[in-house]
């Protein structure tokens, strides 16, 4: 490209201070969490152990972090099943035209931007209403879909947008069946990138909160668990638990993210 | 293939997906709807049709707490704005390889995917009264007491807000940055445009839907938001967000349908006006 100019150099420059603003404050919490037991909840740091890391999997004082955690694991792989099967038949159902497709896919924004507080108190009030109780694996798995089926679904129309159709034309040509072309040519095709959308609807679900905080019942979820103790918990414990749960959702995104590029680059190679 | 599968087809596949929507999102705002007008006699919630919960929050309480939330969004926008376009036009027409820019893309995107709640708390560290911020500024004489607006205040609300959805500002901004085509600025250059006027007349023009796209998540985002108001705002700040969750807090759940369905119309009416402005159709 061009030569470096001045600007490139004070955008670079301001590039690295936004880095810095959007990590800055999570490796605070990470150094924090590696004090000794005596350690606080403010600097300077109090010894170095892995006293507070180990800590999170004991019995708290303040409460227990295990079965929120087995709780969000559960919640966040059904949520994924039901993503990944409704957004992909849905997204091939887009591939061909039909009457009312506008309609579809502008619900489909409108769960993405509509303030998920009204999500959340909707379900709260049908509930309430029908005077079922809420709960995480009921209520809350709907508050949880509304989040992660639209950017599912946005992402599986990109890919079938670079999906080449002459593949399931050519498998039709010589007598296969629909399903038998979905499972035979279709999957194989799509089936690393469905690994990325499903990890990602994952984490999603895993660190969802706004949605679900007002219809989760009487059981947590980790993050509604984790909001409740930032009140009462007055040891680096809450530090530690978040680094681990961080570096949890960050390593799952990783993974996603260089699955779905290997996908990409594979893609490129055929066309 | 009979015909009439093939054009039921599509039907078929987007029903899962349809019957998820219509359970969870436009039945339960419906509802909402048909709630706003039951009665509420302090205990339970009765059918009927009454505008009552709209008499009630025709208040000053929640004209003041709207203007708040209209504050919060403004300076948001603003700060994600600023923060967010210089951020993306670096990525977009000074990182030269395609292999770079999303690495560094995806740099800034990480932090999204993981827990709000985490991010907001790793602040207090930093911001607290005994926080690093302020052992800073004190160690290097610069005041005598600690800050107290850093946290728990509405300086601290828009930080929060920033450092949480910038994001959203920043990938339809970069999205929009990096479809335009290269050969404009090389022409622009060319008929002797300065860099400053390619910016103005060339590139800020074609980066107005991504503004807008970016725009329309922020208010969105912002419109509801209360947790980041609790968290950071420290019990004083108020959104309204906050104030239907409080109403959900203590059953009162017309009154807080009520004022959901004004924060739905209120957000609508804004992104309407942006999309007035802005046309984001050629992003679709």
């Amino acid at each position: 490209m061009q030569k470096r100019s001045l600007t490139y150099y004070l955008l670079l420059a301001f590039f690295c201070l936004f880095v810095l603003f959007l990590y800055g404050p999570m490796i605070t919490i990470f150094m924090l969490s590696m004090q000794g037991p005596e350690g606080g909840l403010t600097f300077p740091m109090r010894g170095f152990s892995f006293y507070w890391l180990g800590q999170v999997f004991q019995e708290q004082r303040v409460g227990n972090f295990i079965e929120p955690f087995v709780r969000s694991l559960i919640l966040g792989i059904a949520v994924m099943a039901i993503t990944i099967t409704a957004s992909v038949l849905a997204s091939m159902g887009f591939r061909q035209r039909f009457k009312g497709s506008t309609v579809i896919f502008y619900m489909t924004i409108a769960s993405l931007i509509v303030p998920s507080i009204l999500v959340s108190l909707g379900i709260g009030v049908v509930f309430q209403v029908m005077g079922w109780p809420t709960n995480w694996f009921t209520s809350g798995l709907g508050a949880h879909l509304t989040w992660t089926l639209p950017i599912a679904f946005l992402i599986m129309l990109g890919i079938f947008n670079r999906f080449n159709p002459s593949y399931e034309e050519a498998a039709r040509d010589l007598g296969a069946t629909d399903s038998k072309t979905f499972w035979e040519i279709v999957m194989p095709l799509i089936a690393p990138s469905l690994l990325g959308v499903g990890l990602l609807t994952f984490t999603l679900s895993y660190d969802e909160f706004t949605r679900t905080s007002l219809v989760s019942g009487q059981s947590n979820t980790l993050p509604l668990e984790i909001f409740g103790m930032t009140t009462n918990v007055t040891s680096p414990a809450l530090y530690a638990l978040g680094t681990l749960t961080t570096i949890f959702s960050a390593s799952l995104i990783l993974i996603a993210f260089f699955a779905y590029n290997a996908v990409v680059k594979r893609q490129r190679g055929k066309a | 293939m009979s015909e009439t599968w093939k054009s039921l087809k599509p039907y078929a596949l987007i029903t899962p997906q349809t019957l998820v929507f219509l359970m969870f999102l436009v039945f339960p705002i419906l509802m909402i709807g048909v709630v706003s007008f039951w009665e509420f006699n302090g205990y339970s919630m009765t059918p009927a049709f009454t505008l009552d919960n709209y008499r009630g929050i025709l208040t000053d309480v929640t004209f003041k707490t709207y203007l708040n939330t209209f504050k919060f969004l403004a300076l948001t926008w603003l700060a994600t704005l600023l923060i967010g376009y210089p951020v993306a036009y670096f990525l977009a027409f000074h990182v030269p390889k395609l292999e770079w820019q999303i690495l560094l893309f995806l740099v800034c995107t990480i932090p999204f995917w993981t827990s709000n709640i985490i991010r907001m708390i790793s602040w207090v560290p930093l911001l607290g009264r005994e926080g690093l911020v302020n052992q800073g500024l004190m160690g290097v004489g610069l005041i005598q007491e600690p800050l107290q607006f850093l946290l728990f205040s509405d300086f601290a609300v828009v930080l929060g807000m920033v450092h949480l959805y910038i994001i959203f500002m920043i990938a339809p901004i970069f999205n929009s940055l990096m479809r335009i085509e290269r050969s404009l600025v090389t022409a622009a250059e060319d008929l002797g445009a300065s860099g400053l006027q390619v910016f103005k007349e060339v590139i800020l023009p074609l980066s107005a839907p991504g503004i807008a796209i970016g725009s329309i998540f922020i208010v969105t985002l912002i419109m509801g938001e209360f947790v980041t108001v609790r968290l950071m705002g420290g019990g004083q700040s108020a959104s309204v967000g906050k104030l239907i969750q409080t109403q959900i807090g203590s059953l009162q759940y017309p009154l807080a349908a009520a004022n959901a369905i004004v924060l739905l119309a209120v957000t609508m009416l804004i992104i309407v006006s942006i999309l007035r402005v802005l046309d984001i159709r050629k992003e679709l």
